[in-house]
């Protein structure tokens, strides 16, 4: 056993009725038939090192290349571009004649661009490779022969060994069970990474081999076994074991699948039938799809535009050569036009237009961004790296922070409409504290919920906002006291929604947050109806199916639950003096401090029967026999249960213990009602014997019988109180919804959990509130399959949906928001395609949805719905295995890690530790993102469009004939060096507005969404700004350079004087516009930007300076030819203030008389105005919310709306 | 036996997962720096009107001299351009032009005079301006050896010179390709008054060209000696670096019009001079229709007679003073505080 910890032996299976009853016959009934080939023999690995017994090994790989195979495959991926593939091609062509430029000049940028993509590739398949490694060299004790175990690395595990996998530890493999450290052979797993369901399964061992339960007995153990090949399904598993000469049927129960948990268990013995890639977990693993942004699914759309464009100019080149070259060049005899080849024949016009067509397409090549692919890569990892290195989304808790895991999705983040979270653990914790309680009608418990304390400070400030906008006269002379108020409310609610919601008052105990004088310290003897209270605490402490562990170290008992409410009970009633701290096969021991404080009591209760929890009963009860010999029933249920139940003397607290509910509801609690009733021994007696009966016998009735005897008898009860549990949210949660909200997201909750829990939590999240109108859509609870009653059921799914859909048109009031609350049932109806649309219409009217009790598939397809019936970009967020396929659905999967499970993390495009780095990972890099990469791309056809146009005005003076004006080295080094460094950085660095303010200004997100900086406004405006800018560099060079003399020296300019200035035109026209782009300049953006004009000049020194075999006649051009021409510089000054005039026009008209949200910030940040009229400040924030309907904001404005509603009343009823 | 091993090792690991889960932790997180955090400092300019209208004056200030200054350089440039190519015509080859510049027998010679408008301070220069002809033409621009221009050693390297790459018995032409084969053969002589004009062709070509790209122990061979005659032959005991005729030829031009240096007359011509220039009017352009042209230029810093960069100069420069006087009167019209929180989309939203 564990240190410190002791654990009676027990049998659990005697806890439970229905679970985990065994049928006395097990194994009996012969073996299934096995369809499949798969022979396992237990306890021999050593046979399936041979085919055909040989299985795949227990290693895992995820990667999509090894050392092998990552050239051709990597290349291959990098060639399916199809920019990259006419690259490629035009690479190929200018090894022959055809081509206008050497051959360097072409190869060289494609194999860096294509080399630095393989490089990121590479990259980011070795982290995914060292994953792979963690989960392969984790430990698991291996029987190694003669009943000895030793560990052994999780890749080295093969078919037949026998594993001994202890309590909390992951199983390695598929596993057949064959024994644990209980007696009956049975054992708890947690599934959360394969279905995200947090409460533990039950697997129990054939009965023949539970002796098989110490090391020892396995030394002389075999066993065959022959099952299914494998197979995805999890749910299903038909084999034989042929053991001890006998065979034996085996089903799911006795399966424990790799990836899967030991919960509550000390150990188990199993033995391994699949391994690595054979495991259901891993058959079940699809390959995550490859998600692109929408930014770059439109911009593949304005690549296809430049290609249209690009063959229809070198259409018209070639034409015209053709024409050229049949009409005019056989006058030329300078080109010796009867001593030619197919190239230039003007014999052959035809033929020598269609191999100059393809010259052209080289030629004009420019014109698609080689560079851009490559480019917007860099810049994606780079964001990815400030994602990952962003502090504030580091959780100090779990020690994890933010990663990006694949970095194409970076501007989706700005862009994103809907949100679809998971709730179990991407909410809430998952843990819940006892928070308040109602005994006999009075309510205990001063602590406030997260919700209502966050609600109050809310609550402070907008009172005071509504108050200022009451009294605009007063304001100046009386707003300045209440500006400090407002402003240390507002800086307080900012420190409750950065830091912990409370941390004064974080609970010393875990489960237990609750605070009243009253109660505590044995206070409660004082308070009357002293007895209702100790019934309220001995249910608390006996109705459970808990273990208790007793710690040595500091003597008191934790509990080993099956939920987590549950624990939290138990943790209470302990607090209050009744410690749950013994179980015996058929007794619960209470260790009682009060009424005596200082003589605890041990009081045995022995538990006759255990009515068990289910859903659908939404209730639980034990029947106990006190000391004193009188029985009990004790019941804890979901009260709208409990109170149909109650007995006519049973309601005496009804009506205020109802309104204690309501209010915790309101508050966000998960509430169960309490209550008793006292059996007579002859009642109990005849009940009993009918229900033993029931448990007995087998049969498709079964459970239909015990249900039916479990409601007989829970009637008649006696309500003792109502207790209020707070599922804990994650810190921050309810904040962070608000202000997603605000920023104009919609917040879908799809949960596994049943309805009322989603409910509270909705209450919790102020995703619900109070005068919200709810609509629930439900089916009626029809199990037959027949197709008439399933056309039934849909009728009334399609005839709630339209009527709902009809409330919602006819509501008039502005500020009624509605609810959408599904179940999964009646969600497999509304998926279907004939009325999925009114369902997705509904669902869009409403201002929050919660679809509960929902399969993993059922969210996927509420994904897609959204996904493809909106168009806009879906975020999904999760936790577990479950969320795996809406992760992968969405257009953004965000995993949270930190919990155990890594599957949700491992199919995520994101992860963050907490749902609270949501808004930030949104909000700032999402915004920031979006628009680096969209004026990045915008720029990056600006500049091209810009080189690649003058290119073909070229072509029209010289004969079409595929001449450049410029040198190759200009060319080569255009995209890769001299442009392309400052547009990075735009993609990098460029930040509109500052982290604060994004955060402060929740509706400057908005921009993304409504694609303010992406459409084809501004793309197409951008386009025309390059062909204004080629024209005019172009042509006024052209004209300046026409054919006079252009220096002092009287030497006129040939085409390398021509070319080069033109060229130092285009760099500095191209890279004066990127500093206009800009507006926030770092030391980094500076030395990019002016460097890379630099680097023009030095280049063209250096180049200047080599032989004039490699430079030609830019040999000493800039130092003998350029630089003393003051016509050179005069150029350049001219062509680059006028490429650059229409565009600074263009943003200072804009901006002063219609500026932009981010730009009326900008400038009140630039004169400090923020600093000086910080009430102007506020108020703007305020207003810059977006119009909610959910979130607390949106609860507090609905509070303040009734409260003056009524306040209106009582005016007029006085004044009448 | 091993149960207790196995779980005492497990609580071992439990002892030390404190501190080493701490470490984990810290080793995670990332590192502070402003870099990292994105908070860099930076200058974060905004467009205000009087940033905008500042730019507009100062670019209009700047360029409305230098479109002056530029205007009034070009107007100083003394220009003679006179088109031969039609007058140097007997009249009986009228109908038939291209028959009588490739005949070997007809007179060349012509005589044309030119009057010098205003004062022409030496240096004087001498151009000849070809029309219609494609230097650019990518056929064209290839077809040379820098390599056999440079030295002697690469003589044979003629790949590149196709189709005048090798005489026909299969020795290298020097110098090869087209651009030297079509080179410009028209001479001109000079007087005034009967007194012969000094045409100077020193120093006409760029330096660099002579020291380092042609060669100076390499000379013209086989050169014009196929059955195609195209341009002017070459003395072939003078080294290439010393033929800046060929030089400033091999300087390919970028527009089908274009003028080359074709000399310096070193004295001052005076107003009303006449001018007499005999040409050899040799080099073939009636068989495309290009014209002909001798223009005498002085130059100024911005080189020849060029009237555009002015304009262009004053052009732009009295657009910015337009667009500062516009936005002036736009920001008094309708004047927008900066940082005016009114303009934020939320407070516009209500009222449109």
């Amino acid at each position: 056993m564990t240190r410190g910890r002791i654990r009676a032996k027990l049998q659990r299976s005697h806890l439970y009725t229905f679970s985990c009853l065994r049928p006395s016959n097990a194994g009996a009934e012969g073996p299934n038939l096995v369809q499949g080939s798969r022979i396992v023999h237990c306890n021999q690995p050593h046979l399936h090192q041979k085919k055909p017994l040989k299985y795949c090994s227990n290693f895992i790989s995820t990667t999509k290349y090894n050392v092998v195979t990552f050239l051709p495959k990597a290349i291959f991926e990098q060639f399916r571009r199809v920019a990259n593939l006419y690259f490629l091609l035009a690479a190929a062509l200018s090894l022959t004649a055809i081509s206008p430029f050497s051959a360097i000049s072409m190869i060289a940028p494609l194999a860096f661009v294509v080399g630095l993509s393989m490089a990121k590739e590479a990259l980011e398949d070795s982290r995914r490779f060292v994953q792979d490694m963690k989960v392969n060299l984790r430990k698991t004790s291996v029987h190694k022969g003669d009943g000895v175990f030793g560990y052994r690395p999780w890749h080295k595990i093969q078919v037949g060994d026998v594993v001994k996998v202890e309590k909390d530890q992951f199983f390695p493999a598929d596993l057949l069970l064959l024994s644990s450290s209980y007696e009956d052979g049975i054992c708890y797993v947690e599934t959360m990474n394969l279905d995200g369901e947090t409460n533990l399964k039950i697997k129990r061992c054939l009965e023949e081999t539970v002796p098989l339960n110490d090391d020892e007995s396995f030394k002389n153990f075999t066993g065959m076994i022959r099952c299914e090949d494998p197979n995805p399904s999890l749910y299903t598993f038909v084999g034989n074991l042929e053991y001890d000469g006998r065979v034996f049927s085996l089903d799911p129960g006795q399966i424990l699948l790799r990836d899967s948990k030991l919960r509550n268990t000390a150990y188990v013995y199993a033995v391994v039938i699949f391994t690595g890639h054979d495991s259901k977990v891993l058959q079940n693993a699809t390959d995550s799809p490859s998600k692109r942004s929408t930014i770059e699914k439109k911009m593949d759309y304005i690549i296809y535009i430049l290609f249209t464009f690009l063959v229809v100019i070198s259409l018209i080149s070639s034409i015209g050569f053709a024409v050229k070259t049949k009409y005019q060049v056989p006058d030329w005899w300078y080109l010796q036009p009867q001593n030619t080849d197919n190239l230039f024949d003007p014999n052959r016009p035809a033929l020598s237009g269609f191999y100059h067509l393809i010259t052209a397409l080289i030629l004009y090549g420019y014109l698609i961004p080689i560079s851009l692919y490559v480019s917007i890569e860099v810049v994606k990892v780079l964001q990815a790296t400030f994602i990952n290195q962003d502090i504030n989304m580091f959780d100090e808790e779990t020690g994890n922070p933010a990663q990006a895991r694949t970095s194409n999705l970076n501007e989706e983040l700005g862009q994103v409409d809907t949100i679809l979270s998971d709730k179990t653990g991407t909410l809430t914790c998952n843990q819940m504290d006892f928070l308040k309680c109602s005994i006999a009608g009075t309510a205990y418990g001063v602590r406030s919920s997260e919700v209502e304390l966050a609600a109050e400070k809310q609550m402070a400030i907008e009172e005071e906002e509504v108050d200022l906008s009451n009294f605009p006269m007063h304001r100046d002379s009386q707003h300045d006291s209440r500006r400090n108020v407002r402003r240390a409310s507002e800086i307080e609610l900012e420190t409750v929604i950065t830091s912990n919601v409370g941390n004064d008052q974080k609970p010393v105990i875990k489960g237990f947050n609750f605070e009243d004088g009253r109660l505590m310290n044995g206070n409660w003897i004082k308070e009357p109806k002293t007895d209702v209270h100790l019934l309220f605490f001995r249910i608390l402490a006996i109705c459970q199916t808990a273990i208790p562990e007793l710690n040595e170290e500091t003597g008191s008992c934790t509990y080993e639950a099956e939920s987590p409410d549950e624990g939290a009970f138990l943790v209470a009633a302990r607090e209050f003096g009744f410690e749950f701290c013994k179980r015996t096969q058929s007794s619960v021991v209470i260790c009682e401090r009060y009424p005596n404080p200082g003589q605890p009591v041990e009081r045995e209760y022995k538990i006759m029967d255990i009515l068990n929890f289910t859903s659908k009963r939404k209730r639980m009860s034990v029947i106990v026999r006190d000391e004193e010999g009188q029985i009990l029933l004790l019941c804890k249920g979901a009260d709208s249960i409990i109170f149909d139940r109650l007995s006519k003397n049973g309601r005496m607290y009804e009506e205020v213990t109802t309104k204690h509910l309501n209010e915790y509801g309101e508050a966000g609690l998960r509430t169960l009602a309490l209550a008793y009733k006292m059996l007579e021994e002859s009642e109990y007696a005849t009940w009993n014997i009918e229900f033993q009966k029931a448990k007995a016998c087998i049969g498709a009735d079964r459970e239909a019988m015990l249900e039916r005897l479990s409601d007989m008898m829970e009637r008649e009860l006696i309500l003792v109180g109502a207790t209020a549990v707070e599922d804990k949210l994650q810190k921050g949660v309810p904040q962070c919804i608000d202000k997603l909200a605000q920023a104009g997201l919609k917040i879908w909750v799809l949960t596994g959990d049943k309805m009322e829990t989603a409910i509270n939590i909705g209450f919790a999240c102020s995703l619900l509130r109070q005068g919200m109108k709810h609509i629930c859509v439900t089916t009626m609870s029809l199990d037959s399959l027949s197709k008439d009653v399933k056309e039934a059921v849909k009728e009334n799914i399609l005839n709630q949906l339209t009527n709902a859909s009809r409330m919602i048109e006819e509501e008039k009031d502005p500020h009624a928001a509605f609810a959408l609350i599904i179940d999964g049932k009646t969600l497999t109806y509304a998926l279907e395609d004939d009325i999925k649309h009114q369902f997705l219409g509904l669902a869009v009217a409403c201002a929050s949805v919660i679809c509960c009790r929902v399969s993993p598939k059922q969210k996927a397809m509420v994904t897609r719905l959204v996904k493809e019936g909106t168009g806009k970009t879906t975020l999904a967020i999760g936790d577990g295995a479950n969320d795996v396929g809406m992760i992968q659905e969405a257009d953004i999967g965000v995993g949270i890690s930190g919990v155990e499970g890594m599957q949700a993390v491992m199919a995520s495009d994101f992860s963050i530790a907490q749902f609270r780095f949501l808004e930030r990972l949104l909000v700032v890099h999402g915004h920031w993102c979006y628009k680096r990469i969209a004026q990045m791309v915008c720029y990056f056809f600006y500049k091209n469009i810009a080189f690649g146009l003058t290119l073909f005005y070229f072509e029209a003076f010289a004969a079409f004939s595929g001449q450049s004006v410029y040198d190759d080295w200009y060319m080569l080094l255009f995209n890769v060096l001299l442009t392309s460094l400052p547009v990075i950085s735009l993609g990098v660095f460029e930040q509109d507005v500052s982290s604060e303010v994004c955060l402060q200004f929740p509706a400057l997100y908005q921009q993304g969404p409504r694609n303010l900086f992406f459409n084809w406004y501004r793309i197409l405006g951008w386009m025309g700004n390059g062909v204004y800018s080629s024209l005019i560099i172009f042509f006024l060079n052209i004209i300046i350079f026409y054919d006079q003399a252009f220096r002092a020296g009287g030497q006129t300019a040939d085409m390398d004087t021509v070319g080069t200035t033109m060229f130092t035109c285009i760099i500095w026209a191209v890279n004066c516009q990127i500093a206009l782009t800009m507006s926030h300049f770092t030391w980094i953006q500076h030395l990019l930007v002016w460097g890379s004009i630099v680097t023009w000049y030095l280049f063209l020194l250096l180049y200047g300076m080599t032989s004039p075999l490699i430079s030609g006649n830019a040999y000493k051009l800039l130092v003998e030819v350029l630089g003393p021409a003051p016509i050179y510089w005069a150029a350049t000054l001219l062509v680059t203030i006028t490429c650059n005039l229409p565009y600074f026009a263009h943003i200072s008209f804009q901006k002063c008389f219609n500026p932009m949200d981010h730009h009326v910030i900008q400038e009140i940040k630039y004169y400090k105005k923020d600093v000086e009229d910080q009430h102007m400040w506020t108020r703007e924030r305020s207003k810059a919310r977006h119009d909610t309907k959910i979130g607390f904001t949106a609860r507090v404005e609905a509070k303040i709306r009734q409260l003056r509603g009524r306040l209106q009343k009582k005016h007029s009823s006085v004044a009448s | 036996m091993a149960i207790t091993g196995a779980s005492s090792s497990g609580g071992a690991k439990d002892g030390t997962s404190d501190s080493s889960s701490v470490a984990r932790r810290n080793s995670k997180k990332p590192k502070y720096s402003r870099f990292t955090q994105q908070e860099l400092p930076a200058c974060k300019p905004i467009l205000t009107p009087g940033w905008v209208i500042t730019t507009f004056i100062s670019i209009g200030v700047i360029f409305i001299p230098i479109g002056l200054a530029s205007l009034f350089a070009s107007e100083r440039v003394v220009e003679i351009i006179d088109r031969y190519d039609e007058d140097c015509v007997p009249l009986n080859y009228t109908y038939n032009k291209l028959a009588y510049i490739q005949s070997s027998e007809t007179n060349k010679t012509c005589t044309k005079r030119l009057i010098v408008s205003k004062q022409m301070k030496s240096p004087v220069y001498i151009y000849y301006q070809l029309d219609n002809f494609y230097q650019n033409h990518r056929r064209y621009v290839k077809s040379r050896s820098d390599k056999q221009l440079r030295s002697k050693a690469s003589e044979d390297d003629t790949s590149t010179c196709k189709p005048e790459a090798v005489t026909e018995n299969n020795s290298p032409i020097v110098p090869c390709g087209l651009i030297a084969w079509s080179l410009f053969n028209d001479t001109y002589g000079f007087s005034v008054k009967n007194k012969v004009l000094e045409v100077s062709k020193k120093n006409i070509a760029w330096k660099s060209d002579q020291d380092n790209k042609f060669g100076s122990d390499v000379y013209p061979k086989n050169f014009q000696s196929g059955g195609l005659i195209g341009g002017a032959k070459l003395n072939a005991s003078i080294p290439l670096s010393e033929q800046e005729d060929l030089i400033v030829w091999m300087r390919t031009a970028a527009l089908p019009t274009f003028r080359k240096l074709y000399g310096k007359i070193e004295t001052d011509l005076e107003a009303n001079d006449e001018i007499t220039v005999v040409i050899q009017n040799n080099y073939n352009t009636y068989s495309f229709g290009g014209k002909k042209r001798l223009v005498l230029s002085t130059t100024s810093w911005i080189g020849g007679k060029n009237d555009f960069l002015g304009v262009a100069y004053l052009t732009v420069g009295g657009l910015c003073l337009f667009l500062a006087i516009s936005f002036i009167l736009l920001y008094v019209i309708k004047p927008r505080p900066l940082g005016d929180p009114s303009y934020l989309s939320w407070n516009r939203g209500h009222t449109s």
